[in-house]
C-alpha cells in the first residue's frame, strides 16, 4: 500500500514537470536568463561589432543618466504623457461603463462598436490618426469648420506628444469599460432601491454608490493604465519614423532605450540601466498608487 | 417625473450615440479613404463617400509591394502558431498548478506570479542577445518560441481550473485514464470556454505586437503585417489610399474574428481583469 502510493507520487511529480517543461524551458532561457543577464549588461559596455565583447564599467551606465539631456527629455515626456492620460481614460471608461450600464436599448450594439479601438493594432491605429492628423486632414478641417484654431499635429514640437494623447484615450479607454462593465454586474441593486426610496438622484447615485463600490476595481484600472502609460512606444515610434521628433517632443523612454540599445552603437549597456530605472519607476508608481487609494479608503 | 425620467434618458442616448461616432469616425474615414483615388485623396475633399469609387488601392498594393502577400503570410503563421502553442502549453502548466502534487509547486507558481511584474524592456535587449547567439534573428523560431507560453494567461487557466470539478477527473481515473489521458481527453475539452478567451487575446497580441518584430527582424522577406505596414508607410508616405487600404487590410481578420467570437471576448476581459 505505501509503496503504491510512494510510486503514484513519483508519477505524478513526473507528470507535473512534464506538463510544465515548456513553460521551464521558456521561463530560464527567454525571461529568468534575461533578467540575469540584463544585470549583468547593465555594468558593461557592450560592443556588438563582430563577436560581442563585454568590458566591466561598475556604475558608469547609472552615473551616465545625470548628465544625458535626451534621457531628461524622454522622462519628462512620459510622466507628462502618464499624468495626462491615465486620469482622462480611467474617468472616460468609467462613464462609458455606467452609461452602457443603464439598462436602455441597444446597449449590445453599443458595446460592440466601442470595442473596435481595442482589437485594432497599434500600427493601424497611428497610421489612421496620421492620417486624420495631416495638416490638410480631416480633424482640421472639423476644427476650421467649428471655427477653432488648427494645428500642424505631426510636425509642430508643441502638440505631437498631445495628438498621441488624444489618440491613445480614445484606443484604451474601451478596454478598461468592459473591466468596469464586468464589476458593474456585482453592485448589488438592493444598494439602488434604497438610495431611491431615499429620493436619490441618478448622478447621486451614480457618485456615492457606484463610485465608492467600484474602488477596487479602479485601483486595478489605474495601475494597469500606469504600467501601459509609462511603456509608451509603437505610437511615438511610427508617428516619428523612430526619431523621437520632433525636436524630440515624441521621444519617451522606452524609445529612447530602443535607439540606446539598437540605433548606435556602444550603448546597449547604457540601454539596460534605462531600462532597469523604468523598471524600478514603473514599480515606485504602482506603490504610490496603492498607498493613495488605501489612505483614501480610510474616510 | 415620468418627464424627468425620459430627459435622463435622452442624456444618455445622447451620450452613448455621440460616443459611438467618435469611435467610428476613423474607421469610416480609412475605410472610405482606401477606396478614394489619389487625385482625390491630394485634393483634400473631405467627403466620406468617394467621388469615384475604387478598388484600384487594393489591387495596387498588392502589385507595387511584392512582399505584401508574404507579410500577411508571415503574420498568419506566427500569429497561429503562437496561438496554438499558447492554448497548450499554458493549458498544461496551468493544470499542472491547480491539480497535480509535486515538489516545487508553489515556488513556481510565485515565480510565475512575479515575471507578470517585470515589465518587457528589460528582458528585450538580453533576449535580442541570446536569440542572435542561437541564430534565431529574423527567423519564424525567433518570433514563436520566446513567446509561446504566457505567465497571465498560466495563471488564468490555473484559477479555471481550480474551480474544475474534480469528481469528472476521479472517474476517469477509475477508467484507466492516466494523467495525459484525463488532461487530453476529458479536461481539455470541457476548457473551451477558457481556452476560446485566452485564443482570441493571444492571437491578436501576436498579430498586433510591433516592438518584438522591430527588433529581431530585418529581413522584409520575413516581416510582419505591423513592421510591413510601418515600412510601406516610408516608402509611399503622400500615398494615403495605399497606406489605408494596406490597413484595412490588416484589421479585417480581426474583425470577423471578433464578430464571430465577441462573447468570449468580454467574458476574457472580466479573467484577466484580476477577477
Amino acid at each position: 500500500m505505501k509503496r503504491m502510493s510512494t510510486k503514484r507520487m513519483w508519477r505524478e511529480a513526473g507528470a507535473g514537470y512534464l506538463f510544465l517543461s515548456p513553460t521551464l524551458f521558456v521561463l530560464l532561457l527567454f525571461i529568468i536568463g534575461p533578467i540575469l543577464f540584463a544585470i549583468f549588461l547593465a555594468f558593461h559596455k557592450v560592443q556588438l561589432l563582430g563577436t560581442t565583447s563585454f568590458e566591466f564599467v561598475g556604475l558608469d551606465n547609472f552615473k551616465r543618466m545625470a548628465d544625458d539631456t535626451r534621457a531628461k527629455i524622454a522622462l519628462w515626456n512620459t510622466l507628462k504623457y502618464v499624468i495626462i492620460v491615465v486620469p482622462f481614460q480611467t474617468i472616460l471608461a468609467l462613464v462609458l461603463a455606467a452609461t452602457l450600464n443603464a439598462g436602455l436599448k441597444g446597449q449590445k450594439f453599443f458595446r460592440i462598436v466601442y470595442f473596435l479601438p481595442t482589437l485594432t493594432s497599434s500600427a493601424v491605429l497611428t497610421l489612421i490618426f496620421m492620417w486624420m492628423y495631416n495638416q490638410n486632414g480631416l480633424i482640421n478641417h472639423v476644427l476650421k469648420a467649428v471655427g477653432l484654431p488648427t494645428y500642424n499635429w505631426i510636425g509642430d514640437p508643441d502638440v505631437a506628444l498631445n495628438a498621441i494623447m488624444i489618440m491613445n484615450i480614445w484606443a484604451t479607454a474601451p478596454y478598461f469599460m468592459v473591466i468596469y462593465l464586468a464589476a458593474l454586474q456585482d453592485v448589488p441593486d438592493s444598494l439602488y432601491e434604497a438610495a431611491e426610496l431615499d429620493g436619490a438622484s441618478a448622478w447621486q447615485k451614480f457618485w456615492h454608490i457606484t463610485v465608492p463600490y467600484l474602488r477596487p476595481v479602479t485601483s486595478f484600472v489605474v495601475i494597469m493604465g500606469l504600467i501601459g502609460t509609462f511603456q509608451l512606444f509603437d505610437q511615438s515610434y511610427i508617428f516619428s519614423s523612430g526619431s523621437g521628433g520632433p525636436n524630440n517632443s515624441t521621444l519617451t523612454v522606452v524609445l529612447l532605450i530602443y535607439q540606446y540599445a539598437f540605433k548606435t552603437l556602444g550603448t546597449m549597456g547604457y540601454a539596460a540601466a534605462l531600462a532597469f530605472a523604468l523598471a524600478i519607476l514603473i514599480f515606485i508608481a504602482t506603490l504610490l498608487q496603492r498607498k493613495l487609494s488605501k489612505e483614501e479608503s480610510l474616510y | 417625473m415620468k418627464k424627468k425620467m425620459g430627459i435622463g434618458k435622452l442624456l444618455l442616448y445622447a451620450i452613448l450615440i455621440t460616443y459611438a461616432v467618435i469611435t467610428m469616425i476613423p474607421f469610416l474615414w480609412a475605410l472610405s479613404s482606401s477606396f478614394k483615388t489619389l487625385e482625390e485623396i491630394v485634393s483634400g475633399t473631405m467627403s466620406f463617400i468617394p467621388k469615384k469609387f475604387t478598388l484600384d488601392n487594393y489591387k495596387q498594393i498588392f502589385v507595387e509591394q511584392e512582399l505584401f502577400p508574404r507579410w500577411l503570410l508571415n503574420s498568419v503563421v506566427v500569429a497561429g502558431t503562437v496561438t496554438v502553442l499558447n492554448l497548450l502549453f499554458n493549458s498544461m502548466a496551468g493544470y499542472a498548478l491547480a491539480r497535480l502534487q509535486f515538489p516545487g509547486r508553489k515556488p513556481l507558481f510565485l515565480i510565475i506570479l512575479a515575471v507578470l511584474m517585470i515589465p518587457a524592456q528589460v528582458t528585450m535587449i538580453p533576449n535580442y542577445l541570446i536569440l542572435k547567439q542561437l541564430g534565431w534573428l529574423n527567423s519564424y523560431q525567433g518570433m514563436i518560441v520566446p513567446t509561446m507560453v504566457n505567465a497571465t494567461f498560466i495563471f488564468m487557466m490555473r484559477q479555471f481550473f481550480i474551480n474544475f470539478p474534480k469528481e469528472l477527473e476521479e472517474a476517469a481515473e477509475l477508467d484507466g485514464l492516466g494523467r495525459f489521458g484525463i488532461f487530453f481527453r476529458i479536461v481539455l475539452p470541457l476548457a473551451r470556454p477558457a481556452l476560446a478567451a485566452q485564443a482570441i487575446f493571444v492571437f491578436m497580441g501576436s498579430w498586433n505586437d510591433f516592438m518584438r518584430p522591430l527588433i529581431i527582424l530585418s529581413d522584409p522577406q520575413l516581416f510582419t503585417l505591423p513592421l510591413g505596414l510601418n515600412s510601406f508607410k516610408g516608402q509611399y508616405i503622400s500615398y494615403w489610399n495605399y497606406i489605408m487600404a494596406a490597413s484595412m487590410v490588416f484589421t479585417l481578420p480581426v474583425l470577423v474574428i471578433y464578430v464571430f467570437f465577441n462573447r468570449y471576448f468580454i467574458k476574457g476581459i472580466s479573467f484577466t481583469g484580476g477577477k
